[in-house]
C-alpha cells in the first residue's frame, strides 16, 4: 500500500496536476456559487476539455472541480441563502442567519475550514481503510436504506421544528408527495400531472430549493419591510468581511470536526442521498451533542450548527468516492458523471482497478488531499471580496435573488411553466414561513422521495408485501428504534413543557 | 368561533391530503400490477393517509405555542408589485428572449422598491445581464435561448 501511496503522491505532485487542481477548484467555486449548476454539471463540463489529457491529470482536474463546486454551492447558501445542490441545504440554516449578523466572512471562513478539516480526515480514512470499507456500503440493504430515510426525515423534523413537531412532519409529508409528482420510476406511469406534459418529467430540485429558499427568503424580506423588529442593520464592511476566527469559535469546531467527519464519511460510502443525509444527520446529531445554551443557538447562527454539516458534507463526498473506485458503483449523480468519464479514460472501476491501475487509483486519493490544501489557500483570500455581496443595498439584492433564482430554472428546462409554478411555490412557501412551517423537512423529503420510493417498493417486494422486513435484519431495527426514541423524545417534551 | 392561522393552514392541507389520496386511488396501474404488493399507487396512497392524520391531529390537539403576526407591519404593496413583474417576465421570456426580459425585468424591480440612481439601475440591469450570459454563452458553453440576440445576429 505504500508503495501505491508513494506512486499516487509523485502523480499527483508534479507540477502540470498541481496546476490542474488549481484551476479545477479556481473553476469550480465559480461554476458552483452560479444558479442551478453543482459539482455534477461542473464535472460534465470538464469531460470533453480532459478527452486528450492522461487519465491521471484528467482525474485530478475533476477531483478539484468537485471540491470546487462543492465549496462555491455553500457560499450562495450562506450568503444568500441560495443552496444549488442539496448537501449544501443543511449549511444555510447557521450560514445564512449568521452572515444576515454581519459576520459574513466568518461564516464563509468556517464553512471553509471546516470543509477541508472534514475532507483531510476523510481522505486519510479512504487511504486506509477503502477497500474494506466497501465491504460495509454493500452490507446495506433496501430495508436499511428506507429505515435510514426515516430516521432522517424524523431527525430533521425534531430538530428544526423549534418545538412544533407536526409541523416539520407535515412538511416532510408536503415534500414527499411533491416528489411523486411526474412518471412513476418503474412503471413510467404518470402521476399527478394532471396531464401536463410540463410536469411528466416531475418537479426539479432546483426549483423546489429556489421557491422555498432563496425566493421566498427574498419575498419574506420585502414582506416584513415595516416591521420596526426587522428594520436593516447597518453591517460594517470590515466586521462584514472579516475571517478571523476566535479561540472560542475554534474549540467549538474542533469538538464538532471529529464527530462529523466520522459520521460523513460512513454515510457518504453508502451509495445513494450520502452528502444530503450526511449533512442533514451531522446538524441533527451535533444538536444533541451540545449543550442546552448552544442548543438554543441553532439555526440563529451557530458555529457548531455550521461546521457540522459542511464538515460531514465534504468527507461524505470523499466518502462517495469508495464504492465509485473499489466496487465501480456510483453512489451519487456526481459520482455517476466520473465513471463515465473513466469509462471514456478506458479505466473499468472496481475492485481490480487498484491492481491493474494503481497510479490512477492512489493519485486521485492523493489529489483529493491536495484539492483541500489549494481550495483552503485560493479561497481563504477571496472571502473578504465575496462577502461584499451582502453589502449590496435591499433594492438591489433583491432583484439579484430573484433574477438568480429564474435564471437557474431557465437554464434547465428553457419553459416558462417551471417559471410560473416556481413563482407559485414561493408564495405559499412565504406564507407557511410566516407561520413558522419550516422548509428544511420539505428540502429534505422531496431530496429523498424517489429513492425512499424505490426502497420501499423492492424491500416490500422481497417481502411479499409483508411489514416484516421493517425488523427481520438487525441494523434495519436499530435504526428504527433510534426513530421510535426520538418522536418519544419529542411527545414526552410537549407533555414536559405542557406541564 | 375564530380559528387560528395555523389550524386554518393545517385544515387547508387536511383538504390537499384528501383530494391527493383521491387521486393516488384512481392512479391507473397496469392490469399485471394491479394486486401486486407495491406498484405505482401505494407509495402515494401511504402518504395521503399520512398527510391526512397530521393534518387531523393538528387541528384537533389544542396548540402548544401560537404564531402571532402583525398583519399592519407586511407590506403587501411591494410584494404585489414584485409578483405582478415577475410573472410578466415569466410570461415574455421565451417571446422577447433571456437579454432583453431580464434586463427589463431587473430595472423595473428595482423601480419599484424605491430606486432612483438611474445609471446604477442600468448597469445592474442591460450591461450585467450581457456581461451574465457572456460567462455562461461565452466562456463556459452553456446554451441561452435568445430569439431577440439571434435575430440581431449577436447570437448564433
Amino acid at each position: 500500500m505504500i508503495e501505491g501511496i508513494l506512486i499516487g503522491l509523485s502523480t499527483a505532485l508534479s507540477l502540470t496536476n498541481i496546476l490542474m487542481v488549481m484551476v479545477g477548484c479556481f473553476a469550480g467555486t465559480i461554476i458552483g456559487m452560479l444558479p442551478g449548476l453543482g459539482p455534477m454539471t461542473a464535472i460534465a463540463l470538464m469531460i470533453p476539455i480532459t478527452y486528450g489529457f492522461d487519465p491521471s491529470t484528467g482525474l485530478i482536474l475533476m477531483a478539484g472541480v468537485y471540491y470546487g463546486a462543492v465549496f462555491g454551492g455553500s457560499t450562495s447558501s450562506i450568503l444568500l441563502n441560495a443552496p444549488g445542490i442539496p448537501g449544501t441545504v443543511a449549511t444555510a440554516f447557521d450560514g445564512y442567519p449568521m452572515a444576515q449578523q454581519g459576520k459574513a466572512g466568518k461564516a464563509l471562513a468556517i464553512a471553509a475550514y471546516s470543509s477541508f478539516a472534514g475532507g483531510t480526515i476523510s481522505a486519510i480514512f479512504l487511504l486506509v481503510a477503502a477497500p474494506s470499507l466497501s465491504k460495509v456500503s454493500l452490507a446495506f440493504r433496501s430495508p436499511d436504506y428506507f429505515a435510514l430515510m426515516i430516521l432522517g426525515l424524523t431527525a430533521i423534523s425534531a430538530f428544526s421544528s423549534k418545538g412544533q413537531f407536526l409541523k416539520a412532519m407535515m412538511m416532510v409529508v408536503l415534500g414527499l408527495m411533491l416528489a411523486t409528482v411526474g412518471q412513476d420510476s418503474l412503471s413510467d406511469i404518470t402521476r399527478f400531472t394532471f396531464n401536463n406534459m410540463n410536469l411528466t418529467d416531475g418537479i426539479s430540485f432546483v426549483l423546489i430549493v429556489m421557491a422555498t429558499f432563496a425566493m421566498s427568503e427574498a419575498l419574506t424580506i420585502i414582506f416584513r419591510g415595516k416591521d420596526p423588529n426587522r428594520a436593516a442593520k447597518q453591517i460594517s464592511l470590515t466586521e462584514l468581511g472579516s475571517i478571523k476566527v476566535n479561540k472560542e469559535e475554534t474549540i467549538k469546531m474542533a469538538k464538532t470536526i471529529p464527530r462529523s467527519s466520522i459520521l460523513g464519511f460512513l454515510i457518504g460510502v453508502l451509495p445513494g442521498a450520502g452528502a444530503t443525509i450526511a449533512s442533514f444527520l451531522a446538524y441533527g446529531m451535533e444538536r444533541n451533542y451540545v449543550n442546552e445554551e448552544e442548543k438554543q443557538k441553532f439555526g440563529k447562527g451557530s458555529v457548531h450548527g455550521l461546521s457540522a454539516p459542511e464538515t460531514a458534507n465534504n468527507a461524505a463526498c470523499s466518502g462517495s468516492f469508495v464504492p465509485l473506485l473499489t466496487l465501480g458503483i456510483p453512489g451519487s449523480g456526481t459520482t455517476a458523471v466520473m465513471l463515465g468519464a473513466l469509462l471514456g479514460f478506458g479505466i473499468q472501476p472496481g475492485p481490480r482497478l487498484y491492481q491493474t491501475n494503481p497510479e490512477i487509483f492512489w493519485s486521485v486519493i492523493m489529489s483529493m488531499y491536495i484539492g483541500m490544501v489549494v481550495l483552503l489557500i485560493l479561497n481563504l483570500p477571496l472571502i473578504p471580496y465575496i462577502a461584499r455581496i451582502l453589502a449590496v443595498p435591499r433594492n438591489y439584492l433583491i432583484p439579484l435573488i430573484l433574477f438568480f433564482s429564474v435564471t437557474g430554472i431557465y437554464l434547465m428546462s428553457f419553459n416558462n411553466f417551471d417559471i410560473f409554478l416556481m413563482i407559485g411555490i414561493a408564495l405559499v412557501a412565504t406564507f407557511l414561513r410566516l407561520y413558522d412551517f419550516p422548509m428544511p423537512p420539505l428540502i429534505l423529503a422531496f431530496v429523498l422521495g424517489g429513492l425512499m420510493e424505490e426502497t420501499l417498493r423492492r424491500s416490500l417486494l422481497i417481502s411479499d408485501g409483508s411489514p416484516n422486513f421493517l425488523w427481520d435484519r438487525p441494523i434495519t431495527l436499530i435504526i428504527l428504534l433510534v426513530t421510535i426514541t426520538i418522536v418519544g423524545w419529542q411527545i414526552i417534551s410537549t407533555f414536559r413543557k405542557k406541564n | 368561533m375564530r380559528i387560528s392561522p395555523t389550524k386554518f393552514i393545517s385544515l387547508l392541507f387536511l383538504v390537499l391530503s384528501v383530494f391527493y389520496l383521491y387521486t393516488a386511488y384512481n392512479i391507473q396501474v397496469f392490469a399485471f400490477d394491479e394486486n401486486a404488493p407495491f406498484n405505482a399507487r401505494t407509495f402515494p396512497i401511504y402518504l395521503g393517509w399520512a398527510g391526512i392524520i397530521l393534518s387531523s391531529l393538528k387541528i384537533i390537539l389544542p396548540e402548544k405555542v401560537t404564531t402571532k403576526v402583525n398583519h399592519k407591519h407586511l407590506d403587501y404593496k411591494s410584494i404585489i408589485y414584485l409578483i405582478i413583474i415577475s410573472l410578466i417576465y415569466a410570461a415574455v421570456i421565451l417571446k422577447i428572449g433571456y437579454f432583453i426580459s431580464t434586463s427589463l425585468f431587473l430595472f423595473a424591480s428595482y423601480y419599484f422598491l424605491g430606486e432612483r440612481k438611474w445609471g446604477l439601475m442600468f448597469i445592474l440591469s442591460f450591461p450585467f445581464v450581457a456581461a451574465f450570459m457572456y460567462l455562461l454563452h461565452g466562456l463556459l458553453n452553456i446554451y441561452l435561448r435568445d430569439p431577440f440576440l439571434k435575430f440581431i445576429g449577436v447570437m448564433g
